[in-house]
């Protein structure tokens, strides 16, 4: 059984529904109308565009096909991590921070499922590689970008009991050790959350999705048990090692906490 | 028994600070709001980038690892901040080390079990003097450090720090509004011009 295929018509009704919101959200002043526009407008161009590229790439699987788009996907996650953060690193090295630990987390990831676990011939399959990828760098920049907010936010407010730790003579990451801990918290909770909500209150949208286009419901419940580790562990992994490299940015040599390195977005 | 040098100290545009406290020596240091006398201690104490040399006797600053040196040269803030919820977990020595102390302060030892969250914001800043001297600092640095507290304990807290600076010969800049206090605590006292500037003042209460 295949999809059955959606016209633009069909689109078209679900669109209605944004338009009635919009003027629902004018009414109460909730001055949502233009944005809920933009992120309609973009998804669709976005989807529509990835979907040329994505049919294209199908058609001609190279694995230096696979490694370019996996980066540009790769850069505008880090561009998004940045885009989240209230108080984010001068320059670009906010920017290399989050995509460095999206990396090094979600491409690993990424290949040990590749290759060892689902192990297809060849193992970067682009009808695999890519969507696995994508879910793994979503959920991993939400992770990132939360845990990055919540570390710098505490810490401008805490500066003071931090620099007191530091009179008293302890290392920048002994006296930031509890903030991180919580920062690392805030970002792994959300997966770790849907993990166990995971088949009781939603259905996962991998899953829908697999069954919406004909696969057994036992199959496509494997592949996103398999997913949900997946993000777990890459979430975690990026997490961590964002949290780890951000205080080492965050306290030079001297063990000086340098909020100066940071800038508000504002 | 060491002297604390600091010489050509310059941050944020302020400075060259040169001066020089002897052992068991306290140099008053009073200044206008915003003169710049709690980032002099910060730049002493390294925690903030700056320029210039300190040293404490023979040790200079660069050759040991900033908590070594902030741990030695020790500054106390004028308001103290404390993250576990038990006084005690902010120690890190055994009670009989620190008893004396915090009776000479009006505590009894039982205070470690204290809960953090019902500390007086004066209770507070004469256990954080009790917490500052557990490191067993060669210098101190004092930033307003009784302005919080009533005059008995003022008293009490002037007295435990002028011991500590008398016995273990360790030179103690002390920042204070007070000049009454510096007239009584100080050795030597300076005052900071609101343009950044260092005078020494010699002796009584300075015209300001």
């Amino acid at each position: 059984m295949g999809v059955k295929p959606l016209s633009p018509f069909d689109l078209s009704i679900a669109a209605c529904l944004l338009i009635v919101l919009g003027l629902l959200s004018r009414r109460l002043k909730l001055g949502l109308e233009k944005q809920l526009a933009v992120s309609a407008l973009r998804t669709t161009v976005q989807l529509l565009l990835i979907g040329q590229v994505l049919r294209v790439l199908f058609a001609h699987a190279s694995l230096a096909f696979v490694v370019a788009i996996s980066m540009i996907m790769l850069a505008v996650a880090g561009r998004e991590v940045m885009a989240r953060q209230h108080r984010r690193l001068r320059g670009s090295q906010g920017w290399l921070l989050g995509t460095g630990s999206m990396f090094i987390s979600s491409f690993s990831v990424a290949f040990i499922a590749l290759a060892v676990i689902i192990a297809n011939d060849p193992w970067y399959t682009p009808q695999y590689a890519i969507p696995l990828l994508g879910m793994l760098l979503g959920n991993t920049m939400n992770g990132i970008s939360l845990s990055m907010d919540r570390m710098t936010e505490t810490l401008w407010q805490q500066r003071q009991l931090v620099e007191q730790r530091l009179l008293l003579g302890e290392t920048g990451s002994e006296a930031t050790a509890e903030i991180r801990r919580q920062a690392m918290r805030s970002g792994m909770i959300p997966i770790i959350n849907s993990m166990a909500a995971a088949g009781l209150v939603s259905l996962p949208g991998m899953m829908t999705g697999q069954i919406l286009g004909g696969s057994s419901p036992m199959d496509a419940v494997k592949y996103q048990i398999l997913i949900m580790f997946l993000i777990a562990a890459g979430t975690g992994f990026g997490v961590m090692s964002a949290m780890w490299l951000l205080t080492r940015k965050l306290f030079d040599d001297r063990d000086r906490l340098r909020l100066d390195q940071l800038q508000s977005s504002s | 028994m060491n002297d604390l040098q600091v010489s050509d100290l310059f941050f944020q545009s302020r400075g060259p600070y040169t001066f020089r406290i002897a052992p068991g020596q306290v140099a008053g240091l009073q200044g206008a709001s915003g003169s710049g006398k709690t980032l002099l201690l910060r730049a002493i104490s390294d925690l903030d980038p700056h320029q210039g040399q300190v040293r404490l006797g023979d040790m200079a600053r660069e050759q040991v690892p900033a908590p070594i040196w902030r741990k030695t040269v020790a500054m106390l803030p004028a308001e103290s901040f404390w993250w576990f919820d038990a006084v005690g977990d902010h120690f890190q020595v055994p009670v009989q080390d620190i008893e004396g102390t915090l009776q000479q302060l009006g505590f009894e030892p039982d205070v470690l079990c204290w809960e953090v969250s019902r500390l007086s914001t004066g209770e507070k800043q004469r256990l954080a003097i009790v917490r500052l001297l557990q490191n067993n600092p060669r210098a101190l640095l004092l930033d307003e450090s009784t302005a919080s507290l009533d005059a008995a304990n003022i008293e009490c807290t002037e007295t435990l720090l002028l011991d500590y600076c008398r016995l273990q010969q360790v030179p103690l800049l002390w920042v204070s509004h007070d000049p009454q206090q510096l007239e009584r605590v100080a050795d030597d006292q300076f005052y900071l011009e609101s343009d950044g500037t260092l005078q020494g003042v010699r002796g009584g209460r300075h015209g300001r």
